[in-house]
């Protein structure tokens, strides 16, 4: 053997891509991958540009269950995913296609699963009535269970209904798509405060799901605080308070503390409230603010002021009454180990005058209504210790989900966490293993290809630029908290956006038999993301490919050796979907098969559509 | 062919020459030849090397005749200047160009049909007044454009798709090129890129009659399992005489052979050859040697393949011809056309 030989045999090997694996297509779909509920993105966003917006609609509520609420107020894990992104400046506007399919759907009742009317004995307590709790009801009363909700608040919906302001998520809205579930027989306890989990356990019911939040919000103790306590709020108590109607007006200057969501909706409030010099102040740098961007712009949209680098000293009193906060200017010296800026005084102070103060500064959990010596263990941060493919504590039968399972996430996670918190109660029901006996997702693919050049999907990509929001009169909108700013998008402009989305879940499969390497695909590749290679270990072929392959979130699809010994590799990142390698092929080894991804939930009557695509 | 455009989107870390220019610059418009057709990867491999060799578009013109092959030259380099001519007439326009502006690099593109059958004549008259171009055939061993029909380059041993006998032996156009003095004579196969660029890169940079002959699959024709101008075949039966680099002036020699086993060539430009022999009797610089080695593999039923034959001191047609050095174009007026009395003058000497 000579030298060469051996040293290209020392270089090793990229296995062959096992496509029989989902993950492996799943994770090409970015957008559905990124979903807490692997919500199928593309499939719905062809029904959106089909006009068929109950199907879209369907598909959706099947996956993440409350399209409408998430169509406008989901934290939107998809859209930094979202392969258009990685192409061009912006991602598909997933979330205002959503919206789209709630605000046009029509009506769905027919679609709605069938509740027996025969129960099966099983009775479910549901603490909170919030998404998780929600999503456990949807998924169990199709199956015969009886579901009771308790909830403190007079009306269901958390803190959807308490913390997100109505002129982003209108109250018919939350209430259309709350009483949906509410009307398949669950049993609602509003006004009903669960003050101990104990007594709550001796009603003897099957399981307890948890569902109770993140409910406590961040104090700041810095001097003049108890003093000035008439006028400094607490962001989502406050906001809690606006919902429920107990407030209905806020000083003429008011400050907020903190840089997330919950600060830009505390500021947006403040200003239909009668708040004419709203400021947020922030002790971090801009960049590293936790708020969505689209909300900060909203924001500041508004003319609302954003103050960075701005550290709260001191609660400044006049007369025993609040006037102003005095801020110790901040300055970024580096960054530490896991990348946030480290911060220090300049030694600059000023003083905002101000007649209220609004702290978002963050939320806790809080369990005082849970014994400690009821066998739920606790760690050190006084979270319950929660499994996290089951949601089960450590007491058989009490599970939790959304943020009262591992602290403030967003409603979509809180989905996901009663879909899987359902499964469970289902599975122990049952008496079945929660863990071993979990039913596995599914997925199918298959074929796009109509005829010659003719594929089911459009396959002509375009570059488009994202389609902007249409918003409602600023002069209106300012003056009342229950004008929704956004207006969502019309059939139009919906088509327009949606003819954005690449279609990733149309993927490129190839049979390494039928190839004749004729470089075919190879050539035409826009995105120059298909190569025909010697095969080496990993990290060498990702170097040695046509353009490198550096983001390696991103797969390397490899063949299986072809005649020459050589593999065919393709970097899956920016790849197109236009299936020119397809149309290109004259053996037909490449072809566009839809691949159909459906995450296991407890009901399948909820999945009539999902499971459609899979028969 | 297909039916929706190559998108312009492109891959956005893709690499850029000293133009300032991705490949994606160089392309033509879409196909409209067979999917998985030869010709397609020879296009890319043009792209390819004109992209490596930071050539700027303008100054590039590209001839072709008529065939596939000769609507060939739309797909690639669609702001160089072309000309598509009459069946085998490409030569004979190349020839005129190149005497008008001598600057230009000249890409002619044509087919077994084009070269082999109505063009030999042109073909064997421009090598033997040495154009300085490259002359590429895009060899398939049969008329596609016209339904399969054999070409004259087609092996006798190699039936039709349907089986009928090929009653004629084949040119070998590459001994035709040698015989003719055609100074840089090279065989590829359009499947086999890592060969084709480095060998397009140095004959484009050739400065005389730089001839390539690149076996290039008919999928829809002449890709069955008798054919021997088929994917299959000419991957089985490839006898590479030698694997070269190419050395732009501007760059170092990184490979490093054993001694005896590769040959260098300085180009007229100041770039270099380095051919690594594959096999050792090859010698490329004796043309005896090239036309033994191309005949000696044809009776095994091989296809000698690599950079057969460079003379390294040709001549082109303008420094046979002592023409002048500058292009037409930039030879002022008063000079190009003296007028109705230098006419006279001229006409006076030859009474």
């Amino acid at each position: 053997m000579q030298a060469g030989e051996l040293a290209a045999r020392s270089r090793g090997r990229t296995a062959p891509t096992d496509i029989s694996n989902p993950s492996y297509f799943h994770k090409v779909v970015d957008c559905q991958w990124a979903c807490p509920t692997h919500t199928p993105v593309p499939e719905y966003i062809r029904l959106i540009a089909q006009g068929r917006y109950a199907a879209a609609y369907m598909l959706n509520w099947e996956s993440n269950v409350f399209p409408g609420i998430l169509g406008r107020v989901c934290d939107r894990p998809c859209e930094p995913a979202c392969r258009r992104g990685r192409v061009e400046e912006k991602p598909v506007a997933i979330c205002r296609l959503k919206r789209v399919a709630a605000d046009y759907k029509g009506e769905i009742d027919a679609f709605m699963p069938d509740i027996p009317s025969a129960k099966n004995g099983k009775r479910i307590a549901l603490v909170g009535a919030g998404p998780a709790s929600l999503t456990v009801a949807r998924d169990l009363m199709p199956l015969g269970y009886s579901c009771v909700l308790f909830e403190k608040d007079a009306k269901g919906g958390g803190l959807m209904r308490t913390n997100i302001p109505s002129f982003r998520l209108p109250a018919t809205v939350l209430d259309e798509e709350i009483d949906r579930i509410l009307a398949f027989g669950v049993e609602p306890r509003f006004g009903h405060e669960i003050k101990s989990l104990e007594a709550l356990l001796q009603e003897g019911f099957d399981a307890v799901f948890i569902g109770t939040g993140a409910p406590k919000g961040k104090d700041l103790n810095v001097p003049g605080r108890t003093q000035a306590r008439a006028n400094v709020h607490i962001g989502i108590d406050w906001l809690t308070s606006v919902a429920f109607e107990h407030v209905h007006t806020i000083g003429r200057r008011v400050v907020i503390i903190g840089g997330g969501n919950t600060a830009m909706d505390c500021c947006r409030t403040a200003l239909r409230l009668g708040g004419m010099d709203v400021r947020v102040t922030v002790r971090s740098p801009r960049r590293v603010m936790k708020a969505s961007p689209w909300e900060i712009e909203d924001a500041e949209h508004e003319g609302i002021p954003i103050f960075d680098n701005h550290s709260p000293k001191e609660f400044l009193l006049d007369k025993g009454r609040l006037a102003g906060v005095r801020f110790q200017k901040m300055r970024e010296v580096g960054v530490d180990r896991s990348g946030r800026p480290k911060l220090e005084p300049t030694g600059e102070e000023v003083v905002f005058e101000c007649d209220d103060v609004l702290m978002a500064i963050g939320q806790e959990n809080s369990f005082p209504w849970i014994e400690r010596n009821i066998g739920i263990e606790f760690d050190e941060w006084h979270m319950p210790k929660v499994d996290n493919t089951t949601m089960m504590s450590t007491r058989a039968g009490v599970f939790f989900g959304g943020d009262a399972a591992w602290g403030p996430e967003n409603i979509i996670w809180a989905v996901a966490h009663g879909h899987q918190a359902a499964l469970s109660i289902d599975l122990m029901c049952h008496g079945k293993d929660l863990a071993n006996e979990r039913p596995k997702s599914s997925s199918s693919r298959f074929s796009q290809k109509m005829g010659i050049h003719e594929w089911s999907y459009k396959n002509d990509y375009a570059p488009l630029n994202r389609v902007a929001m249409p918003h409602a009169d600023k002069a209106q909108s300012l003056r009342n908290l229950k004008v929704e700013v956004e207006l969502g998008y019309d059939d139009k402009l919906a088509f327009k956006e949606a003819e954005r989305c690449l279609n990733c879940d149309v993927q490129t499969v190839f049979s390494a038999p039928l190839c004749i390497e004729c470089d075919a695909c190879m050539d035409i590749c826009p995105v120059d993301c298909i190569n025909f290679i010697d095969n080496e270990d990993e990290p060498a072929l990702r170097e040695h490919l046509r353009v490198p392959a550096h983001n390696k979130t991103q797969d390397l699809y490899v063949s299986t050796p072809l005649k020459t010994g050589r593999i065919m590799a393709k970097d899956e990142d920016v790849c197109l979907h236009c299936g020119l390698c397809a149309e290109r092929c004259p053996t037909g080894a490449w072809d566009m098969q839809k691949f159909m991804y459906v995450e296991a939930q407890a009901a399948q009557a909820c999945l009539t559509h999902h499971n459609a695509y899979l028969r | 062919m297909s039916y929706i455009a190559k998108p312009s989107a492109h891959h956005p870390a893709l690499p850029k020459n000293a133009l300032g220019l991705t490949h994606r610059d160089y392309e033509g418009t879409m196909s409209t030849l067979c999917a998985g057709c030869g010709h397609d990867s020879i296009t890319a491999a043009l792209i390819e090397a004109c992209f490596e060799m930071d050539l700027p578009a303008h100054r590039i013109a590209k001839v072709s005749g008529i065939g596939c092959s000769s609507k060939a030259p739309t797909y690639f380099l669609s702001r160089s200047h072309g000309f598509n001519s009459v069946h085998g007439r490409m030569p004979s326009i190349t020839t005129g160009a190149n005497l008008a502006n001598r600057d230009l690099v000249y890409i002619g593109v044509s087919g077994d049909g084009d070269t082999a059958s109505i063009g030999l004549g042109q073909f064997c008259h421009a090598i033997r007044r040495r154009v300085n171009m490259t002359y590429i055939v895009m060899n398939n061993g049969c008329y596609g454009l016209t339904k399969g029909q054999f070409s004259a380059t087609n092996d006798k041993t190699s039936p039709s798709k349907k089986g009928d006998a090929n009653p004629f032996e084949a040119i070998d156009l590459c001994q035709m090129a040698i015989q003719l003095g055609a100074g840089f004579v090279a065989r590829s196969f359009s499947g086999d890129k890592a060969q084709l660029i480095p060998l397009l890169k140095a004959a484009i940079s050739y400065w005389g009659f730089a001839f390539l002959d690149v076996v290039s699959p008919c999928v829809t024709f002449n890709n069955h399992p008798t054919s021997t101008k088929s994917y299959d075949y000419v991957r089985a039966h490839n006898m590479a005489v030698d694997q070269l680099d190419f050395i732009e002036e501007k760059e170092e020699i990184t490979a490093h052979y054993a001694e005896g086993t590769s040959v260098s060539v300085t180009m007229h430009d100041g770039s270099r050859l380095v051919l690594h022999k594959l096999d050792q009797q090859h010698d490329p610089r004796d043309a005896d040697a090239a036309i033994m080695a191309i005949r000696s593999n044809a009776a095994k039923g091989r296809v000698a393949t690599g950079l057969l034959y460079v003379n390294e001191t040709q001549q082109d047609m303008h420094d046979i011809l002592a023409t002048d050095a500058r292009a037409l174009n930039s030879v002022p007026m008063a000079e190009l056309c003296p007028g109705v009395k230098a006419l006279e003058a001229i006409n006076a000497r030859l009474r």
